[in-house]
């Protein structure tokens, strides 16, 4: 980490119970001859939204399933809700849940049909109102008999966050949660992110490349290059850091190998 | 879905809310309903009109009536019992849903037995209207082995959800690339469980191999009973043996195998 090292609160990861939501020391996965991710920690609050921002490979996916037990580290700890994961996942997957481009819902069935069945494993109590009340927060109701595989990709979008949303997650692991949705669809779903994150105390991680987003959204951005993570703070504070006026250009700047420089610059 | 909670309680719920997953696909799907009964019905037809014939021309088949059409019925029941795990788990996978299942409170002991559940129900939609076209069409009644049946379908329902789940585990770890071994790794049993004809045929050395597989005892216990009227309880208990072991293997091959999956990322690829 080359970034604001008193922005994260480095973690002790240790047993017991902690207030952090994510806990992340020192986590490393090597696939054969990649180093995917090298050597990151990070500490993120209850009730925080975070960004993780990143080019193509930087190791913003493999983060995110680590944290979700779908891939196992080479070594490091990770920590979700206080439980040690994947050890203790049992504890804490029916508090979280997730969205991500890497995963479909099933087509013949209905948006109603999934929701329902989703809401099941997740033991929902009251689901049919729950799915009521998601389909009207989320526009679903026109469109929540017909089958999955005959939505627009924006409503797909939206199905997928509903299914995020049926059990009410502490936890909200997010995967490019806008992309394919039109910019006036996008926007909705951000304000309902932060509506949901302000009326939950739900803590939200986030993996984007909508810069705009991340600005709107994230009290703290943690971005990487390389499987390394290259700064962590507030996105006032990094683009401060950068002289930029948006995070866009520190983007670029990192992703094109100016970083350094232009951070010393800006000192 | 964690593979580490196997002391924790087994629920009934989550295993149901798979069962209505399934059950929501089968009825949204005419052709997949169709599947199940068409290859069943055509198997029961071609075999039954061949025995018809064997029938008439030889001393031998028209002592043992029914061994022929009775091994295609219970080799149906073997194959389609592994096709209907494993096709159920399949879904999963060309959905791209098994990120989702993997991440949810579900654990895998629910997974495998809700889709032997499924395997259960898929083989009755797709067996009994085979043997009542065995019984119209060859006046061949299977439910006429009474009790035996019972062990019989027991025994490759066993053998069927062992294969099912090693394979699952295959597909799991190398991605849809090892599809094809769903599809064809029951057939390399085919001729090594004695389905049509006994296990003196085969060379002394293969027939240890043969009677490794529990659905050997199971045709040869068929055989027995249809040509010598008699029922080989001690074939029946050597194969739930069998069964047993492999079972337990099987089941910690999956496991094996899942965590191998998530070691090199598979689960979040899922493709060839």
């Amino acid at each position: 980490m080359t970034g604001n090292d008193n922005a994260s609160s480095r973690p002790t990861v240790a047993d017991g119970i902690s207030s952090a939501a994510i806990e992340v020391d020192r986590l490393v996965k090597v696939y054969k001859q990649t180093r995917a991710v090298d050597d990151i920690s990070f500490s993120l609050p209850r009730g925080s939204i975070t960004g993780l921002l990143g080019g193509n490979g930087a190791g913003k996916t493999t983060t995110i399933a680590m944290i979700m037990g779908l891939v196992l580290p080479t070594s490091g700890r990770v920590r979700v809700l206080g439980h040690r994961m994947p050890e203790q996942s049992s504890a804490v997957l029916g508090r979280m849940n997730f969205e991500s481009p890497y995963v479909d819902m099933p087509m013949r069935l209905t948006v109603r049909q999934n929701l329902t069945v989703f809401g099941k494993l997740y033991a929902v109590k009251h689901l049919a109102d729950r799915i009521a009340k998601l389909a009207g927060d989320l526009d679903l109701t026109e469109f929540i008999d017909r089958a999955n595989g005959k939505l627009s990709a924006g409503q797909k979008t939206r199905v997928a966050l509903a299914k995020a949303l049926i059990n009410q997650p502490e936890l909200l692991l997010l995967d490019e949660p806008t992309a394919s949705l039109d910019p006036d669809t996008a926007d909705w779903v951000r304000a309902h992110l932060e509506r949901y994150r302000r009326d939950n105390n739900a803590t939200i991680l986030l993996a984007s490349h909508n810069m705009l987003e991340v600005e709107r959204l994230c009290d703290r951005v943690i971005i990487m290059k390389r499987g390394r993570i290259e700064d962590d703070d507030t996105p006032e504070a990094i683009m401060a850091r950068y002289n930029r006026s948006t995070l866009e250009e520190v983007f670029l700047d990192v992703a094109r190998g100016r970083g350094n420089g232009v951070r010393e610059a800006a000192r | 879905m964690s593979e580490l909670s196997l002391h924790r309680g087994i629920s009934v719920r989550r295993i149901g809310a798979m069962i209505l997953r399934y059950w929501y696909l089968l009825m949204s799907s005419w052709p997949r309903l169709l599947e199940l009964l068409y290859w069943p019905a055509l198997q029961v037809i071609t075999w039954g009109f061949l025995q018809i014939y064997i029938a008439e021309n030889a001393n031998f088949f028209a002592r043992a009536g029914g061994t022929l059409i009775g091994a295609v019925i219970l080799w149906d029941i073997l194959f389609r019992g592994q096709l209907g795990f494993s096709i159920s788990f399949l879904e999963e996978m060309w959905a791209r849903n098994i990120g989702n299942l993997m991440m949810s409170p579900l654990r895998p002991i629910e997974f495998l037995l809700s889709l032997m559940i499924m395997s259960l129900i898929r083989l009755a939609i797709g067996i009994i209207p085979m043997t009542l076209l065995a019984l119209f069409l060859f006046h061949f009644n299977v439910y006429g082995l009474g009790l035996p049946l019972i062990a019989f379908f027991c025994n490759l329902i066993f053998t069927s959800w062992s294969v099912g789940i090693f394979v699952s585990g295959l597909v799991l770890r190398n991605g849809l690339g090892a599809e094809s071994i769903v599809w064809t790794l029951m057939f390399a049993i085919l001729p090594l469980a004695c389905v049509y004809y006994p296990a003196s045929v085969l060379p002394v050395w293969l027939q240890y191999v043969a009677w490794a597989l529990p659905p050997t005892y199971v045709f040869e216990g068929m055989r027995a009973l249809l040509i010598e009227s008699t029922f080989r309880t001690d074939l029946m208990l050597d194969a739930l043996a069998i069964n047993a072991a492999l079972l337990v293997a099987s089941f910690g091959a999956f496991l094996a195998l899942l965590r191998s999956a998530k070691k090199n990322g598979s689960l979040l690829s899922g493709g060839e």
